[in-house]
């Protein structure tokens, strides 16, 4: 087997949302620094935009609302517990980014005036900007990595970051097509591997038909985790309201500026809005347990000419396969509401809360370690949020990195690695990862999906941890094979840490994220803290109340109780 | 371990007739790189049944080759 050694000044870790915009900023802030994008598959087409997005769904435009109510409004949807310096952060810069995205040749929706054209889908204000020609955001991405001259290496998948004297100083991993082993030296590593999108099961049980693009495994909760960063609100697991089998979004932030509505099987709603939260996931699983269900997207009430716009939006943008989906059902929006279900569980800031802990310049706790996008910290975050803190950590690594020289990587450890990796190629008729995998995210599903019961998390762990030796059956035939062998030690990874984390907060807090049978009310006096959680010297997964920063926008979280049931 | 292969029905359909021997467009786009070339035809087949049914492949074929169905377990 070959090594390939590469060196740069700053290693992004993901060429998806954050990724790509991770790597222009630093170029910019640096024109003579090397910057490296390693992605496991092509930048091109990679990470939660593959194919484009419908809307922005926290834009934040002068005249329209301000960042402060932005943070309000986020402060209270996620129950209080979150660094408001850092939803500011999406607050304030938000706007250039859409301007400058706009400067590349994305197109946002403008109203006859040619201003921004806002829709209201949060509880307050207006924060969602249709993307109805969206289609092309990644390539348009690519295409200003390659004239800011960053570097992409395609097909290459990390496995751990380096780190060396209490800092990252690099990645190590391999290409999942040569199977090459691959060591990157690097001054500053920014990690944007997106959700942690395959750690429940789907109901369909197709392992691939995930919300989350699936190559997204949570590989960058595992790689922060076992560099020594702080991870911080796992238990606030995602779980969102879903097509039923498809799995993707059906998409209400689209339709219901339309006039689209969510309602039980009689038509009804039961829910004031349709802003993605937990409390409003809570009303959705009562609805569907109250023998009141199932619950629906309603478009059947809207005329023709708005049932055929918002069809060109959701069959061209995001998941453009949702059409040909109902149509293979012989249903469509005139005559048929689209059946919903609740998700699996998996992990995602963009939607909810839990990823690796970050400051509001996109710093983790390890030093030369930053991480932007879904698994950065920074509670609802979504698209403009990734690109947000994308910018934040290419920027800020820049700085960081001025007075710094290489370090070699320890060569122990890169031994030790490399058997790690290589491990299942050893075993050609080892289990087929496949089957790994699917018994793993079943026991998640079995254990971990709210309302989350003590003895069952208990046993949930009890198998999590079990399942290190399990791991070791895992069998691979080929780097490809390997590549899928290798997340599914990721998604073992996150399922420990969503086991200990719901198990370590003795409350219920977020809706259905966190709903605990033993404990089913909120408890600010106790609870009122993050649950971080980190690898200690010993090896051991240790948890640990931080204190929530001090608010910079006013909030009474005992009054002001984020609340949509319609009662 | 005793293993055997399973037949399963793949969501990712190419028309051998269009398929171009040289081009690799759709192998190059797929984010979990499930499409690979038969190496006796030179044609592109999906090799692993891993897909998110997310159209790259079939968006950038130059010649409508390939064709994604909903794979069969979600349609």
């Amino acid at each position: 087997m070959n090594t390939q050694w590469m060196k740069t000044d700053v290693l992004i870790v993901g060429g998806g949302t954050a990724g790509t915009m991770a790597a222009i900023k630093a170029k910019q802030a640096n024109p003579q620094g090397d910057v490296l994008i390693l992605e496991k598959a092509n930048i091109r087409r990679s990470g939660a935009i593959a194919m484009g997005m419908d809307g922005v769904n926290t834009a934040v435009i002068p005249g329209n609302s301000t960042p402060e109510q932005y943070v309000r409004e986020i402060t209270i949807s996620n129950d209080g517990i979150l660094n408001q310096k850092a939803v500011y952060q999406t607050g304030k810069l938000g706007f250039e980014v859409i301007q400058e995205l706009e400067s590349w040749g994305v197109k946002f929706q403008k109203d006859a005036q040619g201003e921004y054209d806002l829709k209201q889908v949060h509880r307050v204000g207006k924060y969602v900007l249709p993307m109805p020609e969206g289609k092309d955001l990644k390539q348009i991405l690519t295409r200003q990595v390659k004239r800011h001259k960053a570097r992409v290496t395609n097909r290459v998948m990390a496995t751990r970051v380096l780190v060396k004297d209490g800092r990252a100083i690099g990645a190590v991993g391999f290409d999942v097509r040569n199977g090459d082993f691959v060591v990157i030296q690097a001054k500053a590593v920014v990690l944007c591997t997106g959700a942690s999108g395959r750690l429940g099961l789907p109901a369909s049980g197709y392992l691939y038909g995930t919300y989350e693009n699936p190559t997204n495994a949570g590989d960058g909760y595992s790689m922060a985790y076992h560099a020594g960063a702080e991870l911080t609100n796992i238990e606030c697991f995602q779980i969102n309201p879903l097509i039923k089998d498809y799995n993707g979004p059906a998409c209400a932030y689209v339709a219901s500026p339309f006039g689209a509505y969510t309602a039980n099987a009689e038509g009804n709603r039961f829910i004031s809005c349709d802003y993605w939260s937990g409390q409003m996931m809570l009303e959705v699983w009562k609805e569907l347990n109250s023998g009141k269900g199932p619950v629906q997207l309603k478009m059947t009430h809207l005329d023709e000419d708005t049932i055929a716009e918002i069809e060109t939006i959701l069959w061209a943008n995001e998941r453009p396969s949702r059409g040909r989906f109902h149509e293979g059902r012989g249903e469509n929006y005139r005559t048929h509401g689209v059946e919903m279900n609740i998700s699996e569980i998996g992990l995602c800031s963009g939607h909810s809360a839990s990823g690796v802990w970050v400051n509001e310049k996109a710093e983790t706790t390890m030093p030369g370690l930053y991480a932007a996008g879904d698994m950065a910290s920074v509670p609802h975050n979504y698209m403009i949020g990734a690109f947000v803190f994308g910018r934040l950590a290419g920027t800020n690594a820049v700085d960081y990195i001025a007075d710094l020289e290489h370090i070699e990587p320890d060569a122990e450890f890169l031994e030790a690695e490399k058997t790690r990796i290589y491990a299942p190629m050893t075993r050609p008729n080892g289990v087929p990862h496949t089957q790994i995998e699917y018994k793993l995210r079943r026991l998640v599903n079995d254990y971990l999906q709210p309302p989350k019961v003590d003895n069952k998390m208990k046993i949930g762990l009890r198998n999590f941890e079990r399942y290190q030796e399990t791991l070791d059956l895992m069998g691979a035939r080929d780097p490809h094979e390997l590549m899928r062998c290798m997340e599914v030690h990721f998604i073992r990874d996150c399922a420990e840490m969503a086991a200990r984390a719901s198990l370590y907060r003795k409350e219920s807090r977020w809706g259905l994220y966190h709903y605990r049978v033993e404990y089913p009310e909120k408890n600010n006096e106790e609870w009122f803290c993050h649950v971080n959680l980190k690898k200690d010297s010993s090896g051991e997964m240790f948890l640990f109340k931080r204190p929530v920063e001090p608010y910079i926008v006013d909030v009474d979280i005992e009054t002001e109780v984020y609340d949509v049931a319609v009662r | 371990m005793a293993l055997i292969t399973q037949r399963v029905d793949v969501p990712v359909i190419v028309d051998e007739s269009k398929c171009l021997e040289k081009c690799t467009a759709c192998i190059e786009v797929c984010p979990l790189d499930v499409l690979a070339k038969n190496p006796e035809t030179g044609k592109a087949y999906m090799k692993y049944d891993e897909c998110w049914f997310c159209l790259p492949c079939e968006k950038e074929c130059p010649t409508n080759a390939i064709t994604v169905q909903i794979p069969f377990l979600l349609r």
